[in-house]
């Protein structure tokens, strides 16, 4: 297959790579929840991609239809992108929580805040 | 019957139980109720553990649908073993739970926290009980959100940012495992783990499978805080609640090795892999995590840090155990989670009996022998059983582990257990010297815990003593669950 063939995964490294990146070199704590689920959502893609079927169509039982992509990882992904969803709410609670007793939402100052602490 | 479907009920009941305590309105009932499933989740797990053990694995089709297309529940004998450790803890810290909680949480948190309890259970006991890749990656996440939510409840605010922490890295951990799962979806076409244990062995050379493992291996490595990748642990178990302590420190590590021994050993078949240093590898980092974590615990002033460090270099001797590759070694490693759960799980209560204050130093333990000579005994005997004195169940571990590795000729590995051994005399001396040999302290002393906090101590005391000496049914039990995945000792 070329390169361009290969698009879809192409997308997904460098979406994850992305969001990878942000969950480690962001020092406030939204954006560290933002690139986490950027990286989550690339392995959605990774599902979804190899469930396409060449020339297939949605997997609609119907009688005309006979040529159909592979629905398991559809249904699984629609797990994962609850199991996202529930991650990123009780992420973005925490920072919510974390803001009231800091007084901030950036690393490096909570980190100062918690070296003074006993 | 109802026999035959244990295999279900042992996670549906806590599953339905955790929404059916959201809606009682008293903190009293919310306990009794999560006590009553706890104990029933104990007996189910025995009851699995009784039948594997005289009848050999049980594979229940849920929903009958037959694997590997419907989700299969597969209980063999290092599972049973494990969902015993599981739900026994979740049956002894849950009378421990009540007045603990009491004395820790606002009142208005309580229920919520016997359910996020019982979310937890359900997810460590669905994890365990699972034959499906995929549904075990489910579980792995109703744990590990209901773990983030438990430690949140710390009264300290450094609880929050070490959830915060928790929460990043085991949402990376869980979405590497993910990743891992489709790679090898995508070359097997099937989810069901015995089923792709059978498609796998032809395929072990493609790149694609080894990376596969690869990202299998980083993943559950961040949930089970190997130790390059344990940054979230110690604080996380240092300023959660005290029974979340407990309870997670006794539990959720240990499910995460046994997922790790589940890759290895049923779904790869063996360390023996084509290209893949697998051995060296983890027992160089199972070793590494024993000498650096006990180290650290040395120069550690904060009792529960001290401790979480600890667990770290504990969970390093699980890990040198199953890397050794061979069915005794992997028998030490299964022994040490029992055993290990027994011993933290001790240690972690004594001192969330010693002392109300969310961050207990070693000052707080001082006179303790004379205010409070249970909460005093069982530190020394959690103490004794990091170290490995006989009669210990830490002896157990540190005899079978030993005997593993000189019989693979390896004995530089058998006194780095032993050093790590002596580097758990320093961090135990301080304890058991801060409990016993500092005199009372002026200010007014911690009230003494009540008898339903004490009794959950006691038992767990006896029993890292009575497993100390009767060890033959714990390691046989490893023995024949290694003997299972790797074949039998030579």
């Amino acid at each position: 297959m070329s390169v361009l063939g290969l698009f879809n995964y192409w997308i997904v490294i460098v979406l994850m790579m992305l969001g990878f990146y942000v969950v480690i070199a962001q020092g406030n704590l939204v954006k560290k929840i933002f690139g986490l689920n950027i990286f989550q959502v690339s392995v959605f893609l990774l599902y979804i991609s190899m469930a396409k079927v060449d020339g297939g169509t949605a997997p609609i039982l119907a009688p005309h239809i006979s040529l159909y992509s592979n629905p398991l990882p559809h249904v699984l992904i629609l797990t994962a992108i609850v199991v996202g969803v529930a991650t990123m709410a009780l992420g973005l609670a925490l920072v919510v929580r974390i803001k009231r007793a800091y007084g901030t939402i950036e690393e490096d100052e909570i980190a100062a805040i918690e070296g003074e602490l006993p | 019957m109802i026999q035959a479907h244990l295999p279900a009920l042992q996670v549906v009941v806590p599953l339905f139980a955790a929404p059916l305590c959201l809606l009682l309105p008293w903190p009293r009932a919310a306990w009794l109720l999560a006590t009553v499933v706890s104990w029933l989740a104990a007996g189910i797990a025995l009851a699995l553990l009784w039948t594997v053990r005289a009848e050999g694995p049980i594979s229940y089709a849920l929903g009958s649908w037959p694997p590997p297309i419907g989700i299969e529940y597969r209980v063999d004998l290092l599972n049973a073993f494990i969902l015993v450790i599981v739900a026994g803890i979740g049956a002894v810290v849950m009378p421990f739970a009540k007045a603990s909680v009491e004395r820790e949480l606002p009142p208005e948190r309580i229920v919520l926290f016997y359910v996020m309890y019982l979310l937890c259970l359900t997810g460590l006991l669905g994890i365990t009980i699972t034959g499906d890749a995929f549904n075990l990656f489910v579980f792995l996440e109703i744990s590990s959100l209901s773990s983030y939510v438990l430690i949140s409840l710390g009264r300290d605010r450094r609880a929050l940012t070490a959830a915060f922490r928790y929460l990043i890295m085991g949402t990376i951990g869980a979405t590497f495992y993910v990743i891992g799962i489709g790679l090898l979806y995508m070359l097997t076409g099937t989810l069901n783990i015995a089923d792709l244990a059978a498609r796998l062995p032809p395929l072990l050379t493609l790149p694609a499978v080894q990376a596969a493992l690869a990202f299998l291996l980083v993943g559950i490595s961040l949930k089970l805080a190997l130790f390059p990748l344990h940054l979230w642990l110690p604080n996380a178990y240092a300023y959660a609640p005290t029974v979340v302590t407990v309870f997670l420190a006794a539990t959720a590590t240990k499910v995460s090795v046994y997922v790790l021994i589940r890759i290895l050993y049923t779904l790869f078949g063996g360390l023996d892999l084509p290209e893949l240093p697998l051995r060296p590898a983890l027992m160089g980092l199972g070793m590494l995590a024993m000498i650096a974590a006990s180290l650290v615990a040395i120069f550690e002033t904060n009792v529960k840090r001290m401790l979480a460090y600890s667990s770290l270099a504990q969970i390093g001797y699980m890990v040198l155990g199953l890397g050794l590759g061979t069915a005794a070694g992997l028998a030490a490693g299964i022994v040490h989670i029992f055993n290990h759960a027994l011993t933290k799980a001790t240690l972690f209560m004594a001192v969330g009996c010693a002392s109300q204050r969310q961050v207990i130093g070693l000052r707080d333990l001082a006179g303790l022998g004379r205010r409070m000579p249970l909460v005093a005994a069982a530190i020394l005997v959690g103490a004794l059983s990091l170290v490995g004195v006989p009669v210990t169940v830490g002896f157990v571990t540190k005899w079978a582990l030993i005997q593993a590795a000189l019989a693979v000729d390896l004995w530089p590995v058998a006194l780095v257990v032993l050093a790590s051994g002596l580097l758990a005399l320093i961090y135990g001396w301080r304890l058991v010297e801060a409990a016993y040999f500092q005199p009372l302290p002026d200010e007014p002393a911690a009230v003494a815990p009540p008898l339903a906090m004490q009794a959950p101590l006691l038992l767990l005391t006896v029993a890292c003593l009575l497993f100390g000496l009767a060890a033959g049914w714990t390691l046989g039990l490893a023995e024949d669950a290694a003997a299972a995945l790797v074949g039998p000792a030579p």
